[in-house]
């Protein structure tokens, strides 16, 4: 499972230097620099960051929703089930969109249409893209509110009806409706309480088995992944500085950045005093730092860091990192441990 | 009433509601909370949204009246007791220097067009605490570095400045008048982990300076476990279980302490399988039954449970439990 995702025929999504920025009066912010990301089919890939990494708008350059203008996509292949997506016309990509790839948005309160029924909004997505009656979409969209949980009787209400649990249960029925081969979850959860929290993830993973989808989960939320992502990518300043099985993400941690980024959770088993903190702040991504983005912040930082961009090196198992002093030490001390 | 007891408690609150008339009938926000906070000790108050905490923080204070109950706060100097629900606008208006709140949102609670200086000064000079102009200069520049503020911000205004800056300034805010009591509603969900550690860290470093006592609203209990020396856990609008944050952790007990407890994402492998899903969502606080609020959520509840509300008690030594099963599920 770890090594066969990379094969040819198993790859479901293969984005291949992404770079998308905003080009605004101020300047250019470099919201995603070169970003390569792979996702095997069946997969569950955890893209983790703090605000302003650039995964939301990743995710949005997936489905071809960036804003223009300002955002462009200045370069990049997008290879979904074969196709590039940005050689896709505007028609093609709305065939997509909502069919092939789905998405679920962070605040379940803005992302339904107030005034119109639930199962009036689910119906509109299967009408859209499957060749059925009005009646037979109403009873799909019923079928899909009970498999989300939600009674057939509440079918006519509207989302304000709804308590946001419901309503992100909701969401995720529209963007199940038509089985979509990608399912793109934008911090599905943060909007909810832990225990509602613990209901959709568990309905989630129900779900994605079901149906066999594959997911990308946007998320800052490390337990999350934890519980149900197999691969994790984890972003920094618009790139992806580590990515690698969970297992060994979480077993063997490579980039400073991802090392920080454990040390400033609190511990539920430990007691400590204070929080190992990663000092100073994300880097304006109108104006980021030459050489290495993190390298300000870097406990590990060597003058050169500063010099050059590092390469995005596989340090083995499908575990690649982009960080060169913390590469080349791995591969000089192979077997000696942490 | 709860909390252990050789000196004085600094709070004691007794029998605190608060309700919010409604067209649907009373709101029962806080229902009756009793419990007490030690001099430096930081109490955690943790629920989900809609249980009452910070409508609690809240009346704590008095930026909400209170419908009935009583919180008496301890004046070190003369070792009385004054109730902050009950004084009058002079006697509060010398309170509020003691008593100090940071919000959650450090994105709506700044004015946006005061710059950093004129939000810290505002305090200040609302309060009349510095009349000459080098005082305050000196003091607004005092408060800066204590919550880490460079000195070159002090013209910039909040929408220039990210949200841990904005969070501190927040925090410098509510330091200005020296408080000793400081209710913190939410400090760190609106920030990035990263920015949140920095900013517990901040908190941590102050209380051990200044001797701060906190009372530190969160739903994130992680975060919680994290500062506090006592954990509350409310559930609407009624504590259900208090008592020191090691205890807590170790043995919860009160079946929705047990549910809040399994359902945080661990950031671990192989963390724990046996969660706790509970069905349906919070029931509304319009008029509710008076029998236990849970129940109807909860995975033990039987026949025992129908009849009146159960009361915080002590269950084990300094751990007080609101559940008429506790320890026999």
């Amino acid at each position: 499972m770890e090594n066969s995702a990379h094969g040819g025929n198993d790859l479901l999504l293969d984005i291949q230097g992404l770079t998308i920025h905003y080009v605004t009066d101020s300047g250019t912010v470099h919201a995603v620099e070169n970003l390569n990301l792979r996702v095997g089919r069946g997969e569950t890939l955890g893209f983790v960051g703090e605000t302003g990494a650039g995964k939301t708008t990743a995710a949005l350059g997936i489905m071809r929703l960036i804003p223009s203008p300002p955002g462009v996509i200045k370069s990049g292949r997008i290879i979904f089930d074969g196709n590039d997506l940005l050689e896709k016309s505007e028609h093609e990509m709305r065939s997509i969109r909502g069919a092939k790839i789905a998405m679920i948005f962070q605040d379940p309160m803005t992302s339904l249409n107030p005034v119109m029924t639930v199962d009036k909004q689910i119906a509109e997505m299967i009408r859209l893209h499957r060749n059925v009656s009005d009646a037979e979409s109403m009873r799909l969209a019923g079928d899909m509110l009970e498999l989300v949980g939600i009674r057939r009787e509440r079918m006519h209400d509207y989302p304000h009806q709804f308590s946001g649990g419901m309503k992100q249960r909701v969401v995720i029925a529209i963007a199940l409706a038509c089985d979509p081969g990608l399912l793109i979850a934008d911090e599905p959860t943060t909007a909810l309480d832990v225990t509602i929290q613990a209901q959709v993830l568990e309905l989630m993973k129900k779900l994605k088995r079901t149906f066999d989808a594959s997911m990308i989960l946007i998320t800052h939320d490390l337990g999350i992944v934890a519980d149900i992502c197999d691969k994790v990518a984890i972003m920094y300043a618009g790139r992806v500085v580590e990515y690698a099985g969970k297992r060994e993400l979480f077993t063997n941690p490579v980039h400073p950045y991802t090392i920080g980024l454990f040390n400033s959770v609190p511990d539920l088993d430990e007691d400590v005093e204070r929080l190992a903190v990663i000092p100073g702040l994300m880097p304006d991504p109108m104006d980021l730092p030459t050489g290495c983005a993190f390298h300000p912040r870097c406990a590990f930082a060597l003058p050169e860091c500063s010099k050059d961009s590092p390469d995005t090196v596989d340090v083995g198992d499908g575990h690649s990192v982009a960080c060169a002093p913390r590469a080349a030490e791995l591969a000089a001390g192979k077997g000696a441990g942490k | 009433m709860s909390g252990s007891a050789e000196a004085n408690p600094y709070i004691i609150v007794e029998g605190l509601k608060k309700y919010f008339p409604t067209k649907a009938g009373m709101l029962h926000a806080v229902d009756g909370v009793s419990f007490s906070v030690m001099k430096g000790e930081t109490l955690g108050l943790v629920g989900e949204s809609g249980c009452g905490k910070s409508t609690l923080g809240r009346c704590l204070i008095r930026l909400l009246p209170s419908t009935s109950g009583s919180v008496l706060l301890l004046d070190e100097k003369s070792g009385e007791y004054t109730d902050v629900t009950k004084v009058g606008k002079s006697t509060m208006k010398a309170l509020r220097k003691r008593v100090q709140i940071v919000f959650q949102d450090p994105y709506s609670c700044l004015n946006p067009r005061l710059s950093v200086w004129e939000l810290i000064a505002e305090p200040l000079i609302v309060n009349g605490m510095y009349p000459d102009k080098n005082g305050m200069k000196a003091r607004i520049r005092e408060l800066m570095s204590i919550v880490g503020l460079a000195e070159r911000l002090e013209n910039s205004y909040p929408h220039e400045l990210d949200g841990g800056r904005r969070q501190r300034i927040g925090i410098a805010r509510s330091l200005a008048l020296n408080p000793e009591f400081i209710v913190l509603d939410e400090p760190v969900s609106a920030l990035d982990v990263c920015i949140q550690a920095q900013i517990l860290n901040l908190l941590n470093d102050l209380q051990s300076e200044f001797h701060y006592t906190y009372v530190f609203i969160s739903h994130n209990l992680s975060v919680v476990k994290h500062v506090s020396d006592r954990i509350a856990v409310m559930y609407l609008g009624k504590i259900v279980e208090l008592c020191g944050y090691k205890e807590l952790f170790a043995h919860p007990s009160h079946p929705y302490t047990q549910a809040l407890l399994s359902a945080i994402p661990v950031a671990k492998l192989d963390a724990r399988h046996d969660r706790i899903i509970l069905e349906g969502d919070v029931p509304s606080p319009v008029e509710p039954p008076e029998v236990c609020r849970f129940m109807g959520r909860c995975h033990y509840a039987n026949d025992a449970c129908g009849g009146i509300s159960p009361e915080l008690e002590e269950f084990l030594p300094a751990h007080f439990v609101a559940c008429h099963r506790a320890g026999n599920f």
